[in-house]
């Protein structure tokens, strides 16, 4: 990725020789980003079809992919070799080959998959089927589906706890975060929330599960052992009508800054939130229908999606400013960084 | 009700004392105990086995064949919509011990509506889901003052204004709403001159009525208008095409004009207006260029779910009544599965809270205005393949929700006795 990204940048000069300038840009480059751990962000565009590969470090789109109908949810497997995808209209995730740039080969996911995770062994996807009422259980080794776990109306959300002992599933429509025992892979506990719960993630320590209701317009947070909500955080943007307040995308942070970060949807902004007092610090203006949000590896960065305005927001967390955007395909809807 | 609220103040308590000394913040979290105590108590309670019995009240009528003929006659419309929402209710209730059902009460054409209820159940209904035209369903309504009533089907401007009742809801947009959803997109394009075309009943005359009073509100010009009162021969005539080619052209001698306005509600002729009209105008209103609560061309905001879900039960496509009724019963559902309670005196009080926020595949919180009990939603213009926009559109603006630039404002009101 690297070398191909510096000859496009770097040395595009008109003549077919290198220069030594070039060279040596490139030899100190390669040197300190190999201490700098580079990464790769992975936006999937919903409506081109396509991956867009941004470089963490120029923050360009170094690459563009093109993949099965409708990508949305998509999520690296744990030694970072294959990105899986959710293509949603072919009915099956697909595994794309991060050094080649291929699609290898599909899992079957159950109708329409749209969000996933994988188990920490990184062994098991569990994947929302938001057609037909079920989480399927996907083996990524043998290729084959396990089990369906028959939910709610509309599946979305799917949270794995750090242990791996607790699925937890939301339902659009049927407005509850379903709390799965893995072992027993039967409902254990239903939480009604908001209206339409879409995203659900567990803490660090796995003691809450924070789960975003998009046209309720609040987050809840649930305790991972009594199962109840113990906390509902609210949002308010000055100039914006309530309705448009409409939280999808959750990320906390695991670094020990205590923060987390809420992406507001049409209300195009991020809120920054306390996690000890639940009290939101800091609104950040980003592109239009954010959904989707992810860290940089050592969490300096956020990086969102924007579906309507087509890009992706950088963020810096220590300055708590948007530092660029970046143009991807159509329609930016799920999001991956690689180390 | 009480449960959230009691979380706002534990919320806003919380957040005032968590920095202050450790015997406040000490003493604040036995209080919190307290409260969560008795917030469990609260949950359990929405956990106890509740029966809702739904009545669906709809007229055995065969409704009329539509001028096209790719278009079907839908039998019994809107009953399945109820049964995907009796269905989704169903799945909701699962998790918590509720249980749904339908009661179908088939009036027949020329009967009693009371007297269809009365046979039907010999305990009165307290939930009523009723398909039915605005004088039915005013009798229904005082029929049954204690019942919580839930229009699916009439579109009467009356019904929200001087005919309001208590406790009488409505799912589907007013006719004012759908012609202010269609005339605001007009006046975005730009639009402006226009003529209105009237067909020969009276629901043609109340959607002219509301045409008009958008065209006004909105800033267009009506520059010509005229009524078609030809009955319609049948629909399979062969060669029939030779005459409307003829007639059409004759009929729609009129000013220059931006766009043709139908009001054809019965589609019995407004189909014959485009391509064929004088001049090369759009048309819209009925046909055409539609508003609409609900149209096959839309899949925004997850709507694919349920276009997919409807289609998989009723072997169709979903029409406006079958969504107005798949929003009542999720109306329902929401409020009962909230307040752990079927009493339909505590659903009313809830769907006006502002705890009440629906989810219809409108990229918005759908709720019900507090003057008049009429569902706040977005307006779909499409034509007859595609969606074209959904408004209120951009820059119309209003103090509460721009979703009130659509139908009547509070401060329009005639509705004296909702609250």
């Amino acid at each position: 990725m690297q070398e191909r990204r510096m000859k496009k940048q770097h040395c595009r000069g008109k003549s077919r020789e290198p220069n030594l300038a070039c060279v040596l840009v490139a030899a100190v480059s390669i040197l300190f980003t190999a201490n700098a751990s580079a990464y790769n962000v992975y936006v999937s565009n919903e409506k081109d079809n396509t991956i867009s590969i941004i470089d963490g470090d120029t923050l360009e789109v170094v690459d563009t992919v093109t993949v099965g109908e409708r990508p949305r949810g998509i999520v690296l497997s744990n030694d970072g070799s294959v990105l899986y995808m959710c293509t949603s209209d072919e009915d099956h995730v697909e595994v794309l080959d991060l050094k080649t740039l291929k699609v290898t080969h599909s899992l079957p996911s159950g109708p329409d998959p749209e969000l996933m995770q994988l188990n920490p062994e990184g062994t098991k996807l569990y994947i929302a089927n938001e057609d037909d009422n079920l989480v399927t259980v996907v083996n990524v080794d043998e290729r084959t589906k396990e089990v369906e776990i028959p939910v709610g109306i509309e599946p979305e959300g799917i949270g794995v706890s750090p242990d791996g002992k607790w699925l937890v599933n939301t339902s659009e429509t049927t407005n509850m975060a379903h709390f799965i025992n893995t072992d027993t892979l039967k409902i254990e506990a239903n939480v009604v929330v908001d209206t339409r719960p879409r995203v659900a993630q567990f803490t660090g320590d796995g003691k809450e599960v924070w789960v975003s209701s998009e046209i309720g317009g609040t987050v809840s947070i649930i305790d991972t052992d009594s199962k109840e909500i113990k906390h509902k955080i609210s949002f308010e943007v000055r100039g914006l009508a309530p309705e448009s307040i409409q939280p999808v995308g959750i990320k906390l942070s695991t670094d020990g800054s205590n923060l987390a970060y809420i992406a507001l949807g049409p209300a195009a902004r991020v809120a920054v939130i306390n996690m000890e007092t639940y009290e939101v610090e800091k609104y950040l203006l980003v592109g239009q229908r954010v959904w989707n949000l992810e860290f940089s590896p050592s969490q300096d960065r956020l990086f969102t999606t924007n579906g309507v305005s087509g890009d992706v927001s950088v963020i810096d967390l220590k300055k708590r400013r948007v530092i660029k955007s970046v143009k991807v395909g159509r329609f930016p809807w799920g999001l991956a960084i690689s180390e | 009700m009480n449960m959230i609220r009691l979380q706002i103040v534990a919320i806003r308590v919380w957040s005032t004392v968590f920095t202050r000394t450790p015997r406040v913040r000490r003493t604040f979290m036995i209080l919190l105990l307290g409260c969560y105590s008795a917030l469990v108590g609260q949950v359990a309670a929405a956990n106890t086995e509740i029966n809702v019995d739904v009545f669906y009240l709809l007229r055995d009528i065969q409704p009329p064949l539509p001028l096209s003929l790719i278009d079907k006659r839908v039998e019994k419309d809107g009953l399945d919509g109820a049964q995907l929402g009796l269905n989704d209710n169903q799945t909701t209730g699962s998790f918590l011990g509720h249980k749904y059902s339908l009661v179908e009460v088939l009036i027949p054409e020329e009967g009693d509506v009371i007297e269809s209820v009365q046979a039907a159940s010999s305990t009165a209904p307290t939930i009523i889901v009723a398909n039915l035209v605005a004088d039915d369903l005013l009798k229904v309504t005082d029929a049954y003052p204690d019942a919580l009533i839930l229009n699916v089907y009439a579109k009467d401007d009356r019904l929200r204004q001087e005919d309001c009742r208590p406790n009488l809801f409505h799912l589907p947009p007013s006719r004012a709403m759908l012609t202010d959803g269609l005339a605001q997109y007009l006046s975005w394009k730009r639009w402006k001159k226009v003529v209105v075309v009237t067909g020969r009943h009276p629901e043609d005359a109340l959607y002219t009525q509301a045409l008009d009073r958008s065209i006004k509100r909105f800033g267009l010009k009506v520059v010509d208008r005229n009524n078609w009162t030809t009955i319609p021969g049948a629909r399979r005539t062969d060669s029939g095409h030779h005459s409307a080619q003829q007639e059409i052209p004759a009929f729609t001698q009129f000013k220059d004009h931006d766009v043709v306005l139908v009001a054809d509600e019965i589609d019995e002729f407004g189909e014959y207006l485009s391509y064929r009209s004088r001049l090369p105008r759009p048309v819209a209103g009925t046909q055409g260029l539609m508003p609409t609560s609900w149209h096959r061309s839309h899949e925004q905001w997850g709507a694919t779910q349920i276009q997919r879900r409807f289609e998989k039960i009723a072997d169709r496509i979903m029409t406006e009544k079958d969504y107005s009724s798949w929003l009542a019963m999720r109306t329902l559902a929401e409020a009962i599965t909230n307040i752990g309670s079927a009493d339909p005196a505590s659903i009313r009080e809830f769907i006006l809270s502002d705890n009440f926020k629906l989810a219809g595949f409108k990229g918005k919180a759908l709720s019900f205005r507090r003057y008049n009990g009429q569902l706040r939603q977005p307006v779909l213009v499409v034509s007859p393949r595609m969606l074209i926009t959904v408004s209120p559109q951009q820059g119309f603006l209003h103090q509460l929700t721009e979703l009130d630039t659509l139908g009547y404002d509070e401060p329009e009101s005639l509705c004296k006795n909702f609250k």
